[in-house]
């Protein structure tokens, strides 16, 4: 029975170990005392033992029903299947809070664990700059938002059940994704600034800072399309992206921490942009945290409803300001030292990686602007206003468009020296053919020419040609393959992810410009068509799930008399809170997918809705292609070479570049 | 000079934070001031129910909530079943705004009805007489029949005992 009571004393328990992670190694680092700086080792990893030992308190509470506890109480029910009893865990504040803390402990005992090469003063600053966060977090979540609460002595019979958008697969996995990636950007910040305060920052810095910011951006790119994914199929009327204030708040680290990526590859190839990486670092974490306020704080509206609390709001502020505000200051007084050489020519690979980073920053500034504007309007007592998709697609768009066209170049382009004649003699036929191509498949898809979907296609193509090109230029000769070999994952790695960007943008510009919808009245027996598809509703029927009783459509697609599919698309009303959900039938192609789901039940029949969306499927396996470019990227052997074998194999004449 | 750039993110952040601290303090659903204190609005429209038109000046009998409602929003299935709890103890108007009348009843006959009775409000034009924004949205009307305060969002029990409990002090959940 005291079981979450051992796991409230771990937290705290933790808590303090973070505290001592955060101040010993940081004196140790100033006083010169080894053993000091020595603890944040042993620190690190006592910090995630208490965090796990709490964190799997409050698991098994959830798997064994401790109802009570007041947070499980009100996240979970007897009837729910294990693995939604499981992820109840982060449906809610509290605890999905302790899942932030075990995942941040768990990147903490990562860094103490890979970074043995690092020199002592540098690891002991890390470790204790990564010991603060812990030590906000643990006093956020101690203080505010405690999930070890009891209910004694009036426990509850049964739990109030797990919102039922939040009981599915998609929602088992995108929260701790997106966790994984925006704390992993802590990492890049804790870098930062254990650099800024030695005033080292040299091309070894960013080769050490390069493997863990591209797993934050692979997690967070993985978790944002999981969430557009679950959106998608869940929500029940077929969009995937919504311009929600809690979706940019995941959309802002990921284009900053992007333009990180790419600013750090400068940063150690070149020693360039050094003030612009340690800001970006700064900036991808501090986007994080914000958005963590702004879902949390109540100060803005949004339809992921989490319970809202001012006096959170208050203490996510000031947490936010001692990290923000602390950090940003140590850039003012020290980024100035940081010197870069002179500025690039805007043609050479420099010069498009600064494009890029400008580009990904405007476009992070803009989705800041139309989040906080509705905030800012009402601030200014100028009344109330929201921003819609409108205003991020007209500004957006174009934006990727100039984004993608610079991508497609940015490689072949060499670094310092520019080269247009060059490029312009390899790339005017692409462009040509990337147009034409885009008006060829727009026209034969649909015999319509939208501008921003050809534009889309075109540019799809474009930047897919330009890496495949590059790629072709640097492999070409004797023995391509040894070439390929020799290039390094890092160079690979890229290409991977630039193709999966390409596929992304075909899926995006060809479900945007061909969605085919209709809403319609159907009872059974009824046919309906749709872009060279029939829809026949079959029957109707109930289905009955562990918590939930479904009206279950059941639906025979054909194209010209031949079968297609069945899909099975369901309105279910769950028992306990009596909500009532969408569960879309989708049939999935290669080309696209044929989509239906219920609306309203009608007098003898169904509002249903039909809709045929034209490669959607592209935009995940893009992003999972993406994904697997950055993972392949995380294992070039570079990462892995210490410094001190580093300097041998330099002095040998052997210099490795890539 | 060139120093004093590497400053400009810790302004630009500062400004932020004000910006944010003034955001805590202001009650995201706060009813502009104007409303408070108004007579409810004598427009004329058709009941949900078919018994023919009705305004909420004449209909409501206060203290009484109105909640303004629709089958197309999400929110309000959240916010269905607290409603239905509340309405044992509460009076509950409701205006079902900019909504199909079937689709909306059916709503009702599936989900419980807790509203003493629904204007269809099709045309959204009784919206636009409150001040509607979206919807959900609740306002707290006192037996003189004036608009007390106006709640944007879900109505919850954390809500309902932070702003609207102290107007009916008999009703327990």
């Amino acid at each position: 029975m005291l079981i979450p009571e051992l796991g409230h004393f771990a937290f705290w328990l933790g808590f303090g170990l973070s505290l001592s992670l955060a101040v010993v190694p940081q004196v140790g680092s100033y006083a010169g005392w080894r053993s000091w700086m020595g603890s944040s080792i042993g620190l690190s990893y006592g910090v995630f033992l208490f965090a796990s030992v709490a964190f799997g308190v409050l698991l098994y509470g959830f798997l064994t029903d401790d109802f009570s506890v007041a947070y499980i109480a009100k996240q979970s029910n007897t009837a729910m299947p294990w693995y939604f009893k499981a992820s109840a865990l982060w449906g809610g504040h509290e605890g999905s809070l302790m899942l932030w803390i075990w995942v941040l402990a768990l990147w903490v005992a990562l860094v103490a664990l890979l970074s043995t090469h690092l020199p002592l003063i540098l690891r002991a600053r890390i470790l204790s700059v990564l010991g603060m966060i812990c030590v906000g977090f643990f006093a956020f979540t101690g203080v505010t938002s405690n999930p070890f609460e009891r209910t004694l002595p009036n426990v509850p019979v049964d739990g109030q059940d797990l919102n039922p958008l939040l009981q599915d697969v998609g929602l088992i996995f995108h929260p701790p994704l997106l966790y994984v990636g925006y704390v992993g950007f802590a990492v890049a910040f804790a870098f930062a600034v254990a650099a800024l305060q030695g005033g080292r920052l040299d091309a070894a810095w960013a080769r050490w800072t390069r493997p863990w910011t591209t797993a934050a951006w692979v997690f967070l790119t993985l978790g944002i399309a999981l969430g557009s994914w679950w959106a998608y199929y869940e929500l029940g009327w077929g969009g995937w992206w919504f311009w929600d204030p809690v979706e940019n708040a995941s959309l802002l680290p990921w284009l900053v921490g992007t333009a990180l990526v790419h600013s750090l590859a400068v940063t150690e190839k070149r020693g360039n942009f050094r003030a612009w990486t340690v800001l970006l670092a700064i900036s991808a974490f501090s986007l994080s945290l914000l958005g963590t306020f702004l879902v949390r704080s109540g100060v803005l509206t949004s339809v992921h409803a989490f319970a809202s609390d001012p006096e959170r709001g208050r203490f996510i502020l000031y947490f936010l300001g001692v990290v923000i505000g602390g950090s940003l200051t140590l850039y003012a007084a020290r980024a100035s030292q940081l010197k870069s050489f002179g500025s690039p020519h805007w043609f050479s690979r420099e010069g498009f990686l600064l494009s890029n980073n400008l580009i990904l920053v405007v476009g992070a500034v803009m989705v800041l602007l139309g989040t906080l504007y509705p905030l800012f309007i009402d601030a200014l007592g100028l009344g109330r206003v929201s921003v819609g998709p409108p205003y991020f697609n007209a500004l957006f768009v174009p934006l990727a468009v100039v984004l993608f066209v610079f991508m497609g170049i940015g490689p072949l382009a060499p670094w310092s020296r520019p080269d247009s004649k060059w490029i312009w003699q390899q790339m005017r036929w692409v462009a040509v053919g990337s147009i034409v191509a885009g008006l060829l498949v727009s026209w034969l898809w649909d015999q319509r020419l939208p501008v921003w979907t050809v534009l889309g296609i075109a540019c799809a193509i474009w930047l897919a040609m330009g890496s495949l090109i590059d790629l072709y230029y640097k492999i070409r000769g004797n023995r391509p393959l040894e070439r390929l070999r020799r290039l390094g994952a890092g160079y690979t790695g890229m290409v991977i992810a630039h193709l999966g960007v390409a596929v992304v943008t075909f899926g995006v510009a060809m479900v945007s410009g061909f969605v085919a919808e209709r809403d319609v009245r159907m009872q059974v027996g009824d046919v309906q068509s749709i872009g060279g598809y029939e829809f026949h509703l079959k029957s109707l029927s109930v289905v009955e799930g562990p918590n939930w009783v479904a009206d279950q459509a059941n639906m025979e697609i054909t194209k010209d008399g031949e079968f297609v599919a069945l899909v099975t698309p369901q309105k279910r009303k769950y028992n306990v809170s009596g909500q009532i959900m969408t569960e879309a039938g989708i049939h999935n192609r290669w080309d696209g997918d044929l989509f239906v789901a219920m609306g309203e039940p009608l007098e003898g029949a169904w509002a249903i809705r039909l809709r045929i969306k034209p490669f959607i499927n592209m935009m995940w396996l893009g992003a999972v292609i993406m994904g697997i470019g950055g993972v392949w990227a995380m294992f070039d052997a570079r990462y892995r070479v210490s410094l001190g074998q580093r300097v041998a194999r330099r002095s040998k004449g052997n210099a490795v570049h890539g | 000079m060139g120093k004093l750039w590497y400053a400009l993110p810790v302004v630009v952040a500062l400004g932020l934070g004000m910006l944010f601290s003034k955001g805590l303090e202001m009650d995201p659903n706060a009813m502009p001031t104007a409303l408070a204190d108004q007579p409810l609005p004598s427009l004329q429209v058709e009941r949900l129910d078919g018994s023919g038109a009705g305004s909420p000046l004449a209909d409501v009998k206060g203290p009484a909530l109105i909640n303004v409602w629709a089958t197309w929003c999400i929110s309000c299935v959240v916010e269905h079943p607290f409603l239905v709890q509340l309405s044992e103890q509460v009076p509950i108007y409701g205006l079902n705004y900019k909504d199909q009348n079937d689709a909306a009843q059916q709503w009702l006959v599936e989900k419980q009805d807790p509203y003493v009775l629904n204007w269809a409000d099709q045309s959204g034009q009784l919206g636009l007489e409150f001040g509607v924004t979206g919807a959900p949205e609740t306002y707290l009307v006192n037996a003189q029949g004036r608009i007390v305060l106006r709640h944007q969002g879900v109505v919850d029990e954390r809500v309902w005992n932070q702003k609207f409990a102290e107007y009916f002090p008999g009703v327990t959940l």
